[in-house]
């Protein structure tokens, strides 16, 4: 047994061994061994200068992977939480984002900017949010989120190699999931949705920490005799459209699941390319579960009541989905 | 002619470009051919041309959007640089910087930033990328005085003394940040304190003179080169012209102007050379005509150039090897 955090850490150490041009940096990514443990044992596998502390300088240590994918080099660059990673907006909007289509195809920017994101764990606003579907409005970059042990060790390899900058989005309520690994596992795609558990009567459309609540919904609802397809986008941008049409035009009823607000948020994307290229497939209006609209709170039962549930899923479906006929 | 007389006219040479490029651009813009932002140079060609006189061809220059006299200065083509203005495909941007983003992988020169201070983790990265490479490079960082408020400015001066990491931080300090003056802006206008306190070689020089400011730029950079960490180097200039093309100057008054444009650079380089005796009137009248040439030639490349279909608009948000969204 594995933890999504060993499957991050593997991935990492594999990549440092496979590309000399690798280096991770961050803050607390060496003596600390990284806030989520992630990197643990790293800095003394691998030494100060492929894993690098970093001050809490957030724009200038993403704007140095920047420069440092610019120079040659294939940065991983952690951010501690999505919430600090506001502090490089700039860095990631203006210039990671943009080089390469303002230099006329001169510069790209190879580049991985991995952050832990979500909420679940009492740690309040400034902790807890989901930028990625934000983060997604944004062209010139990649977004991904992988759910499963298998992508968190396989995304890595693949982000590395891609040209251009790719934002990795690891739920921090992930880190600690157990399971079981292929001994050979190795870099997947992450570009294309996948079905997690196939179903005929409503396509459940997700991502990250909330795939699983997801397809524990689907397992009740079976029960109920709602079979439930439930789909892991893993790429926000870009988004998967022919898995999502794909799915939506055999069930014919959707609902997209996630933890970002739901006002001009990724959920509202989902949505629209469905209408727009399945909407005659469609038995139901598109419907959406996603955060409700607070900065998450630090009581408990306020946060939970401000999330995504398996309660909530099984509800949203329910009230999609007609009664089955006994 | 001496190898002194004959620098001392490179620098005239590349200074007068910068001039003579600049006022035709402003030409230009009340012509239509130039549009959106215009920040000119002008007035500030001593600091640029100094200090890109003491740049290897393969160290990198991470610049702002007031970058005209550095790319000349650097050896990017006028007529391609002039190109990017008319926003022609055959600009060095392809016509998609414009003014404030001239970006030339030959030369290493990394843009053509626009926001304040956003340049300057990229120069500490590609310095980064150097030390990782084991490449004796320089990167040389231009910013002005505005960018120091910027928590950027802090964050990269931090980040690059604790790596010990060959940048240049040149500053370019003209005494406004757009329209507002440094005493305005600044609590402790002293910059070179600042960059001091994050424990690296901080100086400063008069950047109306040209060989002032090689030289410092000279210790500065020779300083990097060595592997003693970043160094920066506040250049106290002026600009003539307005911020942009939009500016009506309200906010200091023509007498100040005139007052810094007695020490214009290219006349005070131009009288010590004479004064030298390594410039004859032949010499100087021959700068004048090449740059005029240059300046001639360029136009006429831009002229000629043509527009990127606009099928060609989404090329490069991605790179042309993976898969666009």
């Amino acid at each position: 047994m594995i933890t999504y955090r060993d499957a991050v850490r593997e991935a990492i150490r594999d990549a440092l061994r496979k590309d000399e041009r690798v280096f991770l940096m961050g803050e607390d990514v060496g003596r600390y061994g990284g806030c989520y443990a992630v990197s643990k044992g790293l800095l003394e596998e691998w030494g100060p200068e492929r894993i690098r502390d970093t001050p809490l300088s957030e724009s200038a240590f993403v704007g140095a992977g920047i420069g440092a994918a610019l120079g040659g080099m294939r940065p991983i660059v952690e951010i501690m939480t999505t919430n600090f990673s506001l502090l490089a907006l700039d860095q990631i909007v203006d210039n990671a984002a943009a080089y390469l289509h303002m230099s006329g195809g001169q510069f790209n920017v190879p580049l991985v900017i991995r952050m832990a994101t979500g909420a679940g764990r009492q740690v309040a606003a400034q902790h807890s949010h989901s930028f990625e579907g934000w983060y997604a409005h944004i062209p010139g970059i990649k977004i991904v989120a992988p759910a499963t042990l298998e992508d968190a060790r396989g995304m890595l390899w693949t982000a590395l190699e891609d040209p251009d900058p790719v934002l990795m989005f690891e739920h921090a309520g992930l880190y600690a999931m157990e399971g079981e690994l292929a001994a050979d596992a190795g870099a997947v795609d992450i570009a294309k949705a996948r079905v997690r558990r196939p179903g005929r009567d409503v396509s459940i459309l997700t991502y990250g920490a909330s795939l699983w609540k997801a397809l524990d919904a689907a397992r009740r609802l079976s029960e109920e005799g709602i079979e439930a397809e439930v789909i892991d986008l893993r790429s926000l941008r870009p988004l998967d459209d022919e898995s999502i049409v794909g799915s939506v035009t055999r069930t014919h009823r959707a609902l997209v699941v996630d933890e970002g607000w739901r006002s001009g948020g990724i959920s509202a994307e989902i949505s629209a390319r469905i209408t727009e290229q399945a909407f005659y497939d469609l038995d139901a209006p598109v419907a959406r579960l996603c955060s409700a609209e607070v900065p998450i709170p630090y009581a408990r039962q306020l946060e939970e009541a401000a999330l995504p549930r398996v309660e909530s899923i099984v509800a949203a479906v329910r009230a999609l989905v007609p009664a089955p006929h006994g | 002619m001496s190898a002194r007389g004959e620098h001392g006219l490179r620098l005239l040479h590349q200074m007068l470009l910068i001039r003579r490029f600049e006022e035709k651009c402003a030409e230009l813009y009340s012509g239509e051919k130039i549009r959106g932002f215009l920040h000119l140079y002008i007035g500030e060609e001593a600091t640029g041309v100094g200090v890109v006189e003491n740049l290897a061809p393969d160290d990198a220059i991470v610049s702002t959007y007031r970058e005209h006299g550095h790319a000349l200065a650097r050896g990017i083509s006028p007529g391609a640089i002039m190109a990017e203005l008319y926003g022609k495909q055959e600009g060095c941007s392809r016509g998609r910087g414009g003014s404030m983003h001239l970006f030339d992988a030959a030369t290493r020169f990394y843009g053509g930033n626009a926001i304040v201070g956003g340049g300057m983790p990229i120069a500490v990265g590609l310095a980064l990328a150097d030390r990782l490479r084991g490449q004796k490079r320089v990167t040389c960082c231009f910013f002005g005085d505005g960018a120091v408020a910027e928590g950027e400015f802090h964050e990269s001066m931090n980040l690059a003394a604790l790596w010990r990491l060959p940048v240049l931080f040149v500053c370019e300090n003209n005494l406004y940040a757009m329209g507002t003056r440094i005493d305005f802006t600044h609590a402790l206008t002293d910059l070179r304190a600042k960059a001091a306190s994050y424990a690296m070689p901080a100086a400063s020089v008069d950047g109306m003179d040209v060989e002032a400011v090689e030289a410092a730029a000279k210790s500065a950079a020779d300083a990097v080169r060595s592997g003693q960490g970043p160094y920066f180097l506040e250049c106290r200039t002026y600009r003539f012209r307005a911020h942009s093309m939009y500016d009506p100057e309200l906010y200091r008054s023509k007498a100040e102007v005139e007052e810094w444009k007695r020490r214009d650079p290219i006349p005070m380089l131009t009288a010590r050379l004479k004064e030298r005796g390594e410039a004859d009137a032949d010499a100087l009248a021959n700068v004048e005509r090449e740059v005029g040439g240059a300046v001639d030639r360029a136009v006429a490349f831009a002229e000629a150039g043509t527009w990127e279909p606009v099928e060609e608009l989404m090329r490069f948000v991605y790179s042309e090897r993976s898969a666009a969204p």
